[in-house]
Order: structure tokens, then C-alpha cells, then sequence
């Protein structure tokens, strides 16, 4: 895919992925060869008909192919440009094992940018409504899908999200030069165009609990309220001034727009040398962050190699073209301030791998020796947890793991009338998984309100006398 | 959007806001805080909720002007909206029949301390207040305080109002005399870290009310992050109130430092735009005293 020029991208916060033409586009979907049993399809979380949609792009018909994608995945000039393509649909692609595989992500852009380029808008048919309130806790990519699915089926559908914006991850934590808050705010334009209504400032668990959501009549309540919570390091210096964790760093650029300070009020630091430490996805943005901030060195901190970075490739490529650097086998151990309580350098243990385990991986062990490595800010990226201010407010509800809501493979919760998926289902992983989720959720939903499938409902009397 | 329905100077740079926020209002706990944001444009801040009325659907912010965000919020009148309000956040002060309880307030603190009064009140507790500031006229709410306490201190830097001296002095006088069974203090970091120097030795339960900087406040950033006996906590969510003889209150103070430019920067900005230039020499006085170039 083209991207733009690295010197100049990195002075601003335009979307660095540019897209493909309709042309390069019909091109690649030509290069699909229709496989019978596509390995691309087992390797896309929503199972999406890939080859159908690719065969539709390449017969022109760009939206007939868009409205296949559709029918799996709800977001998809979003997913177009997060999915880790290289791990699912395109790392199963058959041409890879020869030659390049297909650009499935690319082609997944396109059509979906097509139709907002030609100003198109998506058809929905819509059941008539059934009268049957539904709730959803957080407007991320589980809770918007969700709430489409259900209103689509004619279900009265309240989001209340916490944050003053909806989008979550998509809306706080990734940048606009990765997805562009245009098109988040298409998705959540459509999803109230179909009825959905959304407040915010509303934290469940706060200022409303879900017993008092069921006492107002919703029948059922969706939680996905994603696994926002930094989780930290434990090491000496980590509250200095200028440590960031990368949570806070995004959220003040990509929700509160830091970077335009002090047209905006909120401020953010400008590092001069910058480490940030962690290499998933996260780790890639912040550094990436602090290159557009105008730092001068960036260094990615990592303790294990390359090959175990859990950020995209395409991230990594892109954060290697604006001249970040990337720091293996280096094992933060403390952080070192100035006399003025501010940070000054990082001290790391240098690993080396061992020799590989029962499982075939090496992991990394201290070489006994260390480095200083000179910087002015650190930007923590080292992964996130459960929040609990919903989890502990609802009484009984099974956690697992850091408090996690334990489901089944619907989204069923312990409690029935309680449906939960995304990353507190989960802990953190992937939009179109917790979109996946969404789409498993709703259909449980409406089987349960509908009385479908045997399930134990919430107001034993109230449903015979219902019934 | 939340309503401002009514507006009140309550001293020398200190005013009070209610604002309908009916939900709010109704789960709203001793010890609780929401995050506002005034316009699209503005930063998110955490004031306590000094009051909440369950039958009005209100809650009362009391805040004190000292910088951007603080006096552009000053500037609101009965009518007008505030774009965010979101609560209540942080967890409930732990209220419950102590004996003798004794809460310590410096300036703007009295906002934290008024719910907890009421709250410790309604469980039969001894309860007094000391409330400190440098003058008179900087006291906040006194009278109020003085309506439901058993006992009101007031203490001025300058004497112009009850006993010339620091909270903390009239507070040691409390405790060599009485037995005191909690202390709660809320106010400027120096003052919660004297008073919690000054209980330790006595080996008196002292909670403070922590106030980091924060962002989302519903522990999602860690902005607020605090030390509390050598681990980490996020303010947020794990207080805001902590047990004194924990906090390392020397990280804090140096951490509500961090964007002291930034905030001069964004308070004189918004002070130019505000007289457009026309009040060099009004207006400016009576605020705190920067200057505005
Ligand atoms: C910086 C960053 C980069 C990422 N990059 C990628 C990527 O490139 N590709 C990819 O596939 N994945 C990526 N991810 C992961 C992906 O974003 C998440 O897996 C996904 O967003 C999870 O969706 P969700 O709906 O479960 O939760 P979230 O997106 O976290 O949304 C949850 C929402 O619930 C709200 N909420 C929380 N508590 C409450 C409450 N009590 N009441 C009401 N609302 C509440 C939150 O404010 C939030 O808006 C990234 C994550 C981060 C942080
Ligand atoms: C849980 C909590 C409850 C609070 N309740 C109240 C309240 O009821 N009434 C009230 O007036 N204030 C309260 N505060 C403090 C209030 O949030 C800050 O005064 C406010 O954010 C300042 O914003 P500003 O833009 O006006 O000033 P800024 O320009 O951000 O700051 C101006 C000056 O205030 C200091 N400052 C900044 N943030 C804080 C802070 N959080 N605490 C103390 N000093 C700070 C700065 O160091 C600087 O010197 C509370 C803070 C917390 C964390
Ligand atoms: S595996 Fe590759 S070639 Fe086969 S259908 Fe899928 S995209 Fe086309
Ligand atoms: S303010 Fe964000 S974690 Fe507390």
C-alpha cells in the first residue's frame, strides 16, 4: 500500500496509510486465484467470504463487495486498517507461501472508503420495532456492533459510555495518523441513524448500576467496557516526572488533543529523547506520538526480539521509516531522575536468549550485564488490564484471571440478562475480536429476550406471567 | 450538557456552582468527585461534589480560581451549560460511628469536608472541624460548617478571624486535650503532610483527601498515580482519600508541578482573550496576583 513520505508525514497527524486506486485495487483482487477451500476465510476471526468479496471487486461491483464484508464485520474501513492482517486472513493466504500474499486488509479499505469517497450511505433494512429495550456499557467496537445488531432487529438500544466521546480504544487510544476520527464518527453517525441512542458522561457502575438499568425495563445488558486500565512495572522512578504510561499520553493526544495546546487546554510533555518501552501496538503509537511531538530520538525498549513484536508489521515498518529506533534484548530495571525529580536516563539488564524451551521459544534471560540509556521521557506501553469500576459493582458477576468477566461462547455471563464480550471478556486484544464478539453477543440477546433457548430468565414470575 | 442553575461568590476567588445532574445527585457519597469539561475545547478536571440535593436533582461544586480551567469556569451564569460532567467518581469516605472525629480543612478544602460532616453526623459522631485560612475573608463556608459540627475552630494566618495560627497548631491543642478516634484532613499538600506528621507520633487513624492531577478520572491513564506505603495507586479509583501516615506526599507536591509552564501559558492566554486587551489595568487586581502581560 502507499504511504506518505516519512520526512513530511511525521510533521503532522495525517493518516500515514494512503490506500490503494480503484485501479491497483481491481489489480490486486485479480491476483486472487478463488481458492476452494480458502485458507484465508480460517484465518479471519469473523470467518468474512474473503474470495466472494474480492471477486465482487474485481468485477468492479465495489460496493456488491463491500456488502458482503458487511455481512461479518461491521467495520470495516476500521478493521481495514488495524487488523493484524499478517497473523489472520493474509498470514493464511495460499499465494504467501510462493509469493505475496493478497492484500485482503487493503482491499477491505477500499471498499469501504469507496463508499464514503462517493458519499454513498449504508442500506440497512431495518425489523420492525419490538419494543424491547436493550442496554449497552461502553461504546467500543464490541458495544457499537452490538447495539446495530439489535437495533437492526428492532430492539430500542441505550450505549451509555464514560467518556465524554464514543469510539473507545478506536476514539482514545489510536492515533488519527493510524484511523482518522472521521471515520470513527461514521460508524457512530450509523449507529444512531438506525436509532441507537448514545450517552456519555455515563459510567455504569457510577452513575447508574445494572440493577438500576434493569428496573428501568431493559430486558438485557451488554458489557463492553474493554480493559482500559494501565498496567505498570514496578520499578524504582516510575512516578518521576516526565514517565508517562502510554495510556495517558494517547488519551491526552487522540481524546484531548494535547498536541494542538494551547488551542486546546488540555497539555501533553514534548520529549526530546524519548523511550518507550513495550513493542505491541500501543508501543508503536506512543512512539510514533512522540516522533509527531518533535522528538529528536525515539527508541522502542524491548526485552525479547523482533520476531516476538506483538505490534503489526505494517506499524513497525512505518514507526522504523520515521527513524525510530528499535532496542532489543533490553530490559527496563529502573528509572533514573534528575535532581529535580525528573526523568534523566533508563537503566536495562541486556538479555540474551536462552536456549529454546519444551515449546520450541527462547525466552530472554539477564547477560549479567547493563546499559544506561540517556533520555528525557519514558513512555510505559507494557499492556493493560481490567478496569473494575463496573466488574465490582455488579454482585456475583464471575471474573477471571486480573477481573476479567467470565462468558460462554455467546457472551453469556454468570448472570442471566447479563451478555459480556471485547477485551474485558478477553483482557486486550483485537477490534475485530471484540467486534466478533459483539455480533455473538446480539444473537444471544435476542434469543434470550425472545425466550428462544432455555435459559434461566432474570424475573422467573414475571416471564410466565409474560408468557 | 448540564445546566448551571445557580452562582454564587462565595470569597475572594472562590465561587460555588449548582448544576442540574440528576443522576449524579442521586448516587452521589461522601468523599465523591466528578470530572468536568466546560466546552469541546477545555481540559477535564475533578472537583468534589460539595453538596448534592437528592430532591433537586443538584449538585454543588465549590472551586477555587487558580487557573485556566478554574476561572473560565468562574465566568459561568445562572443558565449557561457545562458541555461534561461525569460522576461520581472515587470512592466513598469511609463513614461509620468513630466516637470523636476531627476534620481538618485548608482553603478550598472545606468542599471535601462539608459531605463528610454531614455524612458523619447522620451516624451519631462527635465531630470537630477546624477550618484554616491565611484571612477572613478566605474562609470557606464557616457558617455552614458551624450549623451541623458539635465544634468549629477557625484559625487565620492573621488573626482576623478565631485563633491567629495554622490549622495544625489548633489541631494539636484538640488533641492533647480530647481523645480523638479519626482525623480527616483535606487542603493544600503542606498542610495535609504537617497534619499528618503531627498525628503520627500520636498514633492517631488520619485519612487525607489526595488531589493529583488527573485526566479521565475513572482509572484508565494513570495520571494520577500516588505512592501509598511504596506501592503505586491510581487516585482515581483507589482514593482519593488514603491513610496520611502512607502518602509520599514529597512525590506529589513534585508531580502537581509537572505542567506549571503550560498552565501559566494557558491562564494568560485566557485572560488576554477575556478583556481583549482593554483591562490592563482593571481587573487584573483583583485576581491572584499574576501579572498579565
Ligand atoms: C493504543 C492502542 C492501539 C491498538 N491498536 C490496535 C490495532 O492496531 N489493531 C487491533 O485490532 N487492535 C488494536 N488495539 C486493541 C483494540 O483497540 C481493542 O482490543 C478493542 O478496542 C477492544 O474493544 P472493546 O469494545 O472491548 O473495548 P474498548 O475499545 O476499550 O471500549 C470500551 C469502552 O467502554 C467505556 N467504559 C469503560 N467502563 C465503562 C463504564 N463503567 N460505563 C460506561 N462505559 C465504560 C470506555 O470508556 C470505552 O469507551 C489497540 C489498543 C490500544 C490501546
Ligand atoms: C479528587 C479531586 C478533587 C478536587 N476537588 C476540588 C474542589 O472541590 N475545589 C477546587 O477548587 N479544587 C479541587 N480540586 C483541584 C482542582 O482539580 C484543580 O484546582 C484544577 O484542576 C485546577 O485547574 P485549572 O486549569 O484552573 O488550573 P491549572 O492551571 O491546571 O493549575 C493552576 C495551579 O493549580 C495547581 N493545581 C493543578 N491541578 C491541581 C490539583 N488537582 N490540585 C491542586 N492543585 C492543582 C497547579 O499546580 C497550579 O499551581 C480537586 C482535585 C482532585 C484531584
Ligand atoms: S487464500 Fe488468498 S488466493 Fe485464496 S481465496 Fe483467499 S485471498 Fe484469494
Ligand atoms: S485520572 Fe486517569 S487513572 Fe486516575
Amino acid at each position: 500500500m502507499r504511504s506518505r513520505d516519512p520526512e513530511i508525514r511525521i510533521r503532522d497527524f495525517k493518516e500515514v496509510a494512503l490506500g490503494l486506486t480503484e485501479k491497483q485495487a481491481v489489480k490486486e483482487a485479480k491476483r486472487c486465484i478463488q481458492c476452494k477451500k480458502p485458507m484465508c476465510v480460517t484465518g479471519c476471526p469473523v470467518e468474512i467470504n474473503i474470495p466472494a468479496f474480492i471477486s465482487a471487486i474485481r468485477d468492479e461491483d465495489i460496493t456488491g463487495g463491500l456488502a458482503i464484508i458487511r455481512k461479518y464485520n461491521m467495520l470495516p474501513a476500521i478493521c481495514g486498517r488495524v487488523c493484524p492482517q499478517e497473523n489472520q486472513c493474509q498470514g493464511k493466504c495460499v499465494l504467501g507461501k510462493k509469493k505475496t500474499a493478497i492484500s485482503i486488509g487493503a482491499l477491505e479499505r477500499f471498499a469501504a472508503d469507496y463508499e464514503m469517497i462517493k458519499g454513498l450511505s449504508q442500506k440497512t433494512n431495518m425489523s420492525k420495532p419490538n419494543g424491547h429495550k436493550v442496554a449497552v456499557i461502553g461504546a467500543g467496537p464490541a458495544g457499537l456492533t452490538v447495539a446495530a445488531d439489535l437495533a437492526r432487529h428492532g430492539y430500542q438500544i441505550t450505549i451509555f459510555e464514560a467518556l465524554h466521546e464514543a469510539g473507545g480504544v478506536l476514539t482514545y487510544g489510536i492515533p488519527e495518523f493510524r484511523l482518522p476520527q472521521k471515520i470513527i464518527d461514521r460508524e457512530v453517525e450509523y449507529v444512531k441513524s438506525i436509532g441507537v441512542e448514545i450517552k456519555l458522561n455515563w459510567i455504569i457502575g457510577r452513575t447508574q448500576t445494572v440493577d438500576e438499568l434493569f428496573e428501568e425495563g431493559y430486558r438485557a445488558v451488554f458489557v463492553g467496557v474493554g480493559a482500559g486500565s494501565p498496567r505498570y512495572m514496578n520499578i524504582p522512578g516510575e512516578n518521576l516526572n516526565n514517565v508517562y504510561f502510554a495510556s495517558e499520553y494517547l488519551t491526552r493526544v487522540n481524546l484531548m488533543k494535547a498536541h494542538q495546546f494551547p488551542k486546546y487546554d488540555t497539555p501533553v510533555k514534548r520529549g526530546k529523547r524519548v523511550a518507550v518501552i513495550g513493542a505491541g501496538n500501543v508501543a508503536m503509537d506512543a512512539a510514533r506520538t512522540a516522533a509527531r511531538l518533535g522528538a529528536e530520538k525515539v527508541y522502542i525498549v524491548y526485552r525479547r526480539t523482533r520476531s516476538e513484536m506483538p505490534a503489526r508489521m505494517e506499524e513497525v515498518e512505518h514507526a522504523k521509516e520515521e527513524g525510530i529506533e528499535l532496542l532489543f534484548l533490553s530490559s527496563p530495571k529502573e528509572i533514573i531522575g534528575d535532581e529535580h525529580g525528573y526523568v534523566k536516563a533508563i537503566k536495562c539488564d541486556a538479555m540474551k536468549l536462552c536456549e529454546p524451551d519444551a515449546s520450541g521459544r527462547r525466552r530472554p534471560e539477564c547477560s549479567g550485564e547493563d546499559f544506561i540509556l540517556e533520555v528525557d521521557q519514558v513512555l510505559m506501553a507494557i499492556g493493560q488490564t481490567s478496569n473494575p469500576i463496573l466488574t465490582k459493582s455488579v454482585k456475583g458477576l464471575n471474573l477471571w484471571g486480573a477481573g476479567y468477566i467470565e462468558v460462554d461462547d455467546e457472551g453469556r455471563t454468570n448472570i442471566p440478562g447479563i451478555f459480556a464480550g471485547g477485551d474485558i471478556a478477553t483482557g486486550a486484544a483485537t477490534v475485530i475480536s471484540a467486534m466478533g464478539a459483539g455480533k455473538r453477543a446480539a444473537r444471544a440477546i435476542d434469543d434470550y429476550v425472545m425466550g428462544r433457548k432455555k435459559v434461566k430468565s432474570r424475573e422467573p414470575e414475571m416471564a410466565e406471567t409474560e408468557g | 450538557m448540564f445546566k448551571v442553575l445557580h452562582k454564587e461568590a462565595v470569597a475572594p476567588q472562590v465561587d460555588a456552582l449548582i448544576i442540574d445532574a440528576p443522576y449524579i445527585a442521586g448516587h452521589a457519597k461522601a468523599g465523591n468527585f466528578i470530572v468536568l469539561r466546560i466546552h469541546e475545547k477545555g481540559e477535564r478536571i475533578p472537583l468534589t461534589i460539595a453538596d448534592s440535593s437528592l430532591d433537586k436533582g443538584t449538585i454543588t461544586l465549590l472551586f477555587q480560581k487558580i487557573g485556566k480551567t478554574t476561572e473560565e469556569l468562574g465566568t459561568l451564569k445562572k443558565g449557561d451549560f457545562i458541555r461534561d460532567v461525569a460522576g461520581p467518581l472515587g470512592h466513598d469516605t469511609p463513614v461509620k460511628k468513630y466516637g470523636h472525629a476531627v476534620l481538618v480543612g485548608g482553603g478550598i478544602g472545606s468542599a471535601t469536608l462539608f459531605p463528610i460532616l454531614k455524612a458523619l453526623k447522620e451516624k451519631k459522631n462527635k465531630v470537630t472541624v477546624i477550618l484554616g485560612a491565611r484571612n477572613r475573608e478566605l474562609l470557606v463556608w464557616e457558617d455552614r460548617f458551624a450549623e451541623i459540627a458539635d465544634e468549629t475552630i477557625l484559625t487565620t494566618d492573621d488573626g482576623s478571624s478565631g485563633k491567629k495560627g495554622l490549622v495544625t497548631e489548633a489541631l494539636k491543642e484538640v488533641a492533647d486535650s480530647t481523645d480523638i478516634d479519626v482525623v480527616l484532613a483535606v487542603g493544600p499538600i503542606r498542610m495535609m503532610q504537617a497534619v499528618a506528621e503531627l498525628t503520627r507520633p500520636y498514633k492517631l487513624k488520619t485519612y487525607v483527601s489526595l488531589n493529583p492531577v488527573m485526566v479521565e478520572g475513572t482509572g484508565m491513564c494513570g495520571a494520577c498515580r500516588v505512592s501509598i506505603a511504596g506501592k503505586t495507586k491510581f487516585a482515581c479509583i483507589d482514593g482519593p482519600e488514603f491513610d496520611a501516615h502512607d502518602v509520599d506526599f514529597e512525590e506529589i507536591a513534585h508531580r502537581l508541578n509537572f505542567y506549571k509552564d503550560e498552565e501559566t501559558e494557558s491562564l494568560e492566554k485566557f485572560r488576554k482573550k477575556k478583556c481583549k486587551g482593554k483591562c490592563k489595568s482593571k481587573g487584573t487586581k483583583e485576581s491572584s496576583g499574576q501579572v498579565v502581560k
